[in-house]
């Protein structure tokens, strides 16, 4: 049966800011839905407040609404478009299904004449209430773990006093695990029993018995009206129970299944999926199995709508499961669509893996002081990797490769942990660096069966890890010149970098690299292809590893590659690696913009990242796509590969541009803004003779390499200090200090955190106004997109203060410098393509804080907010192709925009929630007011010093 | 445990048309290994697959990264012996970790004297045989001997016209099940599976197997309520004994059951030719489309043979009711004038899911109506 006839006007919601639980894969899967309603000739009718998002580009709906996810929001929608015939409430996470939900109860479907597909409601009020869903579960016989609900304290003692500790207490109707806990003390217990009933909208909790150790999977399914169903995906978490899974390492297919029982476990997910409703989409369930000889199976949630795990399982496999989705829910069926990757067979089958993907999540507590830092039921990582190989050991060297944390893989970098007391501790209480200190235990002689009994992970993983050390022990004995050709070899399948190899060895990593071209050790190219080759893809997803020789029959031996090079010109571009915050999906957006525009212009576009999440690893965005870590080797070798024109750095957040000065040096041309201008930017001394040549004011600074030249230092600036090491990203270590005693203690942290580090100490303006404009420049003209004011003081990080576009009180004599000056530093930079630069603003004056010659976090918001295709332009004048004078620029906004920072500070209870001038936000809003008079704008102004930090 | 890293030895896959693919041996097993190279595509299931006697006289590439993750296990086996003729892979995991488990992979292959090949670019192995056909090949660690080897090669036959099911059928007829479970099974064997026996055992079935070339009389002799035919290696054409005693099951008027080579057997009474495909099907994602319910399925396959779809379609007597949702091929057919059925693929699955088990319960209602209550 082809789609149905009757849905001619379609409604998404999508998921609003970017919090911890709920991040940019449903940007992901939103694109994916409208891209997929719209071929069908749907008209597409949108709703999202996070102007950072591809989705909410004009090209993406037929209708965008930045509105606040609201359903005073719906109404006006519904009112303004009587042709709505649908919702389609599932790409937008628990956000979007919450507010179907409230529209529904309040009647607004019903109203209006909507229809809810993709889900329904039924479904997600028995999946969310853990009761309804127990009793579900034990009549269709599924088991569960024991567990009891409790709507108020005293019963929740009860419940405990039955069951005994540990326990595991989860909020009903919750997201990303709030509320959720693992109690083993039952002196813990009444707090935690209190704060899951508070954060639970209906005051209920469930309570378990825990299932410690069970090991914990995870399937994607797919639907169609005609109950077909086929699972996508099959996940382990090489973290048992007991971490939240957006928190545990996950691994794909599953390592350590035996057929029977994922047989009898996919069974199981068939007959929950069935028994929860009669829709048509996707659904996410997740089991736990006893770790004994029993492989008892126990169903622990089911979530009838794409998630985090379904992104994940669309990378992991190349089976786009949101566009899919889509289409299953305007009614077709499976075996009437096409496997979108190979395109010649059905979208009715199973994906099959030739390879192993490892995710690893990406943490970022350093920005939550005082904030406990193991991982358990509640989710706590900002963002995640995918490593992608040809063994899960080559695949977890990838992902910890790509984490961007200064680990170059496990082990071989000197920074492990050898303390045999820390690392049992490290081991105990699972936290960020849990998955190095394995590879640390091992190297120290901790027995895996004791690795074992602590962490309960699955012997196999361990053993992969063990195997890495015997081999890094056994190169180690080598030198550069005697390492044989097949135990190099054997590092690269195994996913060892040069430069840990080069650690190995004590040799240079240039050395490895060398030694391996000349022994033809290179790297490869496979596809991701839903089939393992079964049958031909022509989709352009490819990973890299290391394979070995084949020979044809006239002697000729090769390695086997999948990535044919073309012979058009070529353009990379580099994306911005995990989510953390300080760096999320707006340079997302600025990269796949980067992408469609040098596409525009004719190049053939190449894509490098390793963010399983975004839009720019989806397939469908550059014309190839290389799913690697944005690490250098990786770079280097599909460059060499390519042989691209040039990179595009400027897109991709520090992730990229901290990449500038190696392409340099290896004479790689930079796109657009040279290395050398992005690193006079960076190098305050520099910068500010060059700020002093032009005549523009600066804070009094200076730059420090010990305490002492510190403590000197202030005394010629005087306190208040802004304190701040030199290259980082969101505030990174900066602080406000007022006296010595303060500076001291600051200084001497940064310093054995980031060693060998500048710091710059910049007299703080106290009481001063910020602002801030983004430019394009094409190293003759600049036009300025865009002027912001932030609400707050000075003093609050940018990513964290509300603003408004434009200013809402600066006169014309400030607006004026800030213009000059941003013209001025964008011409004196001999920047090509986009420039940020910060302003302080006191007694009229305007001081500049910093410039930053690259796509900013505002770019998106200024684009959304005057609906022009910014970093478009910005890309074409980088390739040379456009100046800014071919350009009809037409912004248009009644009124202003305001730029709303959204927190997670829910998940982090004990966490100091001052603001101050290291970000802290993981998301942001858009905000239309007509006027100033707005009550929302009021709000905000009056409430603008009370998160200020001393 | 070793305490070192050691890379083993090479080894090579080598192909018909002379093209070598290099990998290493799996511990520390020497020889060679001849057979027809084909791939499974199935992500679990390893020791099913290796034990199903459809396999017989193949040279298994195994496109999952890793193999023998989690052991064997004494219950997970579709014959009493490996009936591959050697594994090919990427990553042979030597250590294993399942509870339950008996013992590792290389253990039960050793045991079986079985010899594997792995760090082969599998993938690349796949792709070949998809752009140029199953074909036959070695595997072996004789790696200074190629021209040698190549000679040896060339006297292996072709899977083409070859005749299999004597080599893993029964010798003699034996019994399976509750010798007082309500009806009785007549199975020819042309190399079945075991999770056939005993999914039919485990819906009130007793079972008598009959060897390959069982005569009509000998299977009515058991007075069964309905017949079956297995499953099994090879071409289909060859096989002239079962071919008639399937004619003449048909003509009983009692329920007939064909899987996978038993399908292709059905067909051939019915006058449809069968023919070797250029890769076949081997997996256990397989998309079925049953063509009387609409309904989709995904389906365990292990055939390098199909039946002719302008030949069933032309037929008269038979029905299509099941097309593979790839390539179009017949994936069950249904006699119009007989209570007789058969599908290509694997409803009792082991390795694979589950979706197809409704066909044994066709099968057992079919049989129920046939028997006076």
């Amino acid at each position: 049966m082809p789609k149905r006839k009757d849905l001619n006007c379609i409604l998404i919601i999508g998921s609003g800011p970017i919090i911890i639980g709920q991040a940019c894969e449903f940007d992901y899967s939103g694109s994916q839905a409208l891209r997929s309603l719209r071929e069908d000739g749907i008209e597409t009718i949108l709703i999202n407040s996070n102007p950072a998002t591809i989705m909410t580009d004009p090209s993406m709906a037929d209708h965008i609404y930045l509105k606040p996810l609201t359903t005073k929001s719906i109404i006006e929608i519904l009112k303004k478009h009587d042709n709505i015939d649908a919702v389609l409430p599932t790409m937008g996470g628990q956000t979007a299904l919450n507010l179907c939900i409230e529209a529904d109860e309040k009647g607004i479907w019903e109203d209006f004449g909507v229809e809810i597909i993709g889900v329904d409601i039924d479904a997600i009020n028995i999946t969310e209430d853990r009761e309804k869903f127990r009793e579900l579960m034990l009549k269709i016989g599924i088991g569960m773990p024991p567990q009891a609900a409790a709507t108020s304290f005293l019963k929740g003692k009860e419940i405990a006093q039955e069951f005994g500790f540990p326990l595991v207490i989860r909020a009903s109707f919750t997201l990303g695990g709030a509320g959720a806990a693992i109690v083993h003390d039952p002196d813990d217990f009444d707090d935690l029993l209190s704060n899951a009933l508070e954060v639970s909208p209906i005051h209920e909790v469930m309570i378990d018995k825990a299932l410690m150790g069970w090991k914990e999977y995870e399937l994607e399914l797919l639907r169609d009206k005609n109950d077909n169903v086929v699972i996508i995906c099959t996940i382990e978490n090489m973290d048992p129970m007991g971490i939240h899974t957006g928190d545990s390492i996950t691994v794909a297919p599953a390592m350590t299944l035996s057929d029977r029982t994922f047989q009898r476990m996919r069974d199981m997910a068939l007959h929950m999926m069935r028994s929860i409703g009669d829709f048509a989409g996707g659904c996410n369930v997740q089991f736990a199995v006893s770790p004994d000889e029993e492989e008892d199976i126990i169903a622990i949630e089911i979530n009838p709508r794409v998630s985090r795990s379904s992104a994940l399982a669309s990378k992991a496999t190349g089976y786009p499961i949101a566009k899919i989705a889509s289409k299953l829910a305007i009614g077709y069926t499976l075996d009437e669509l096409k496997n979108q990757i190979t395109q010649s067979t059905s979208a009715l089958f199973e994906p099959t893996l030739d390879y192993v993907i490892v995710k690893i999540p990406r943490w970022n507590f350093d920005k939550f002081e005082g904030s406990d830092r193991t991982l358990g039921l509640q989710m706590k990582s900002v963002g995640e990797v995918m490593g992608i190989g040809r063994s899960f050991q080559e695949a977890l060297h990838k992902a910890t490769q790509s984490l961007e944390i200064k680990r170059n893989g496990l082990g071989a970098d000197g920074k492990g942990y050898t303390d045999y007391e820390q690392i049992i501790q490290k081991l105990t209480v699972p936290s960020w660096d849990r998955v190095f200190v394995i590879y640390d235990a091992i190297q120290l002689g901790i027995p895996l069966t004791r690795i074992h009994e602590i962490t309960k992970i699955d012997m196999w993983f361990l053993k992969q890890y063990e195997e890495l050390h015997f081999l890094e022990q056994e190169i180690s004995q080598h030198s550069i010149e005697t390492l044989p050709k097949a135990l190099l070899l054997e590092a690269k399948q195994k996913g060892f970098a040069d430069r840990q190899i080069a650690h190995m060895l004590e040799c240079y990593e240039s050395e490895v690299h060398k030694r391996r071209m000349d022994q033809g050790i290179n790297r490869v190219f496979k596809l991701v292809d839903t089939c393992a080759a079964e049958f031909q893809a022509m989709t352009p997803y490819y990973y890299s590893t290391f394979e070995e020789e084949i020979e044809t029959t006239d002697g000729k031996r090769f390695v086997a590659n999948d990535s044919a090079v073309t012979d058009r010109k070529k353009i990379l571009v580099l994306g911005s690696g995990p989510n953390r915050i300080g760096q999320g999906i707006e340079f997302d957006y600025c990269c796949v913009h980067g992408v469609l525009a040098s596409s525009e212009c004719g190049y053939e576009t190449i894509m490098i990242n390793c963010n399983p999440e975004t839009v720019s690893t989806d397939f469908d965005t550059a014309d190839k796509l290389y799913f690697e870590p944005v690490f250098w080797e990786h770079i280097y070798d599909i460059i060499l590969h390519e042989k691209p024109e040039g990179v595009i750095v400027q897109l991709g957040g520090q992730t990229a541009l901290k990449l500038a000065e190696k392409l340099d040096r290896y004479g790689i041309k930079i796109i657009g803004t040279s290395y050398q201008s992005l690193d006079l930017a960076e190098d305050r001394g520099s910068f500010s003779n060059l700020l002093k040549e032009h005549n523009i004011p600066y804070p009094k600074f200076g730059v420090a390499e010990t305490a002492d030249q510190a403590l000197a230092l202030a005394d010629e600036l005087n306190f208040p200090l802004l304190v701040r090491p030199s290259y980082v990203l969101g505030g990174q270590g900066m602080k406000i200090v007022i006296n010595k005693e303060d500076l001291e203690a600051h200084v001497v942290d940064l310093l054995r955190k980031i060693p060998n580090n500048k710091l710059l100490l910049d007299h703080y303006l106290d009481g001063a106004i910020e602002a801030e404009a983004d430019a394009i420049c094409d190293g003759e003209d600049v036009y300025i997109i865009g002027i912001m004011e932030h609400i707050e003081p000075c003093g609050i990080h940018s990513g964290d203060s509300n603003a408004t576009l434009p200013p809402f009180n600066l006169g014309e004599f400030v607006l004026q410098q800030i213009k000059d000056h941003t013209r001025k530093i964008a011409l004196a930079l001999n920047t090509v393509g986009l420039i940020n630069i910060q302003f302080a603003i006191k007694d009229d004056t305007v001081y500049i804080i910093e410039a930053n010659p690259r796509a900013s976090r505002t770019v998106p918001f200024i684009s959304k907010a005057y609906g022009e295709p910014y970093v478009n332009y910005a890309t074409k004048i980088m390739l040379g192709d456009k100046k800014l004078k071919d350009f009809n620029f037409k912004p248009h906004l009644d009124g202003y925009a305001i730029k709303q920072p959204v927190f997670s500070f829910n998940k982090f209870p004990n966490v100091n929630k001052n603001l101050g001038p290291e970000m802290k936000s993981t998301g942001e809003s858009i905000l239309f007011i007509d006027t100033l008079k707005d009550d929302e704008f009021y709000n905000l102004y009056s409430r603008r010093k009370m998160y200020l930090s001393k | 445990m070793n305490m070192k890293y050691t890379t083993r030895k090479k080894a090579i896959v080598l192909l018909e048309d002379g093209t070598v693919f290099y990998g290493k041996v799996v511990g520390d097993m020497e020889g060679t290994a001849f057979g027809e190279v084909c791939f499974n595509t199935g992500m679990t299931g390893y020791q099913e697959i290796f034990t199903d006697p459809s396999y017989y006289g193949q040279l298994m590439v195994m496109t999952n990264a890793h193999i023998g993750n989690y052991g064997t296990h004494v219950e997970e086996i579709e014959s009493d012996s490996v009936k591959i003729a050697g594994l090919i892979c990427k990553n042979f995991s030597y250590p294993y970790s399942r509870p339950s488990a008996e013992g590792s992979l290389l253990e039960f292959l050793g045991r079986n004297n079985i010899l594997a090949v792995s760090d082969v670019d599998t993938r690349a192995l796949v792709s070949y045989i998809r752009d140029n056909g199953a074909m036959n090949a070695l595997i072996s660690t004789r790696v200074d001997e190629i021209d040698q080897l190549k000679e040896e090669l060339k006297a292996v036959p072709s899977m083409q016209g070859l005749e299999l099911a004597s080599k893993v059928s029964t010798k003699e007829p034996y019994f399976f099940g509750d010798a007082n479970a309500p009806y009785r099974i007549a199975a020819l064997d042309i190399g079945i599976k075991k999770n056939i026996l005993r999914s039919l055992a485990e819906r009130g079935a007793y079972i008598q197997v009959f060897p390959y070339n069982a005569s009509i009389e000998e299977m009515k002799a058991f007075d069964p309520h309905a017949y079956f035919v297995s499953n099994g290696p090879g071409d289909p054409e060859p096989l002239k004994e079962a071919i008639a005693t399937t004619t003449a099951m048909l003509k009983t008027g009692k329920p007939v059951f064909g899987i996978c080579l038993g399908h292709q057997v059905l067909a051939l009474t019915q006058g449809i030719s069968t023919y070797k495909m250029h890769q076949g099907h081997r997996g256990i994602n397989h998309p079925i489309l049953n063509l009387l319910t609409g309904k989709g399925e995904i389906t365990s396959q292990n055939h390098g043979f199909a039946i002719s779809a302008e030949q069933a379609a032309a037929n008269e007597g038979v029905e299509v009711t099941h097309r593979h949702l790839n390539d179009d091929t017949v994936a069950g057919i249904r006699l119009k004038n007989h209570k007789a059925f058969s599908v290509q693929y694997h409803p009792e699955a082991s390795p694979g899911p589950h979706d197809s088990k409704y066909l044994f319960d066709e099968f057992f209602e079919a049989i129920k109506e046939a028997v006076p209550a």
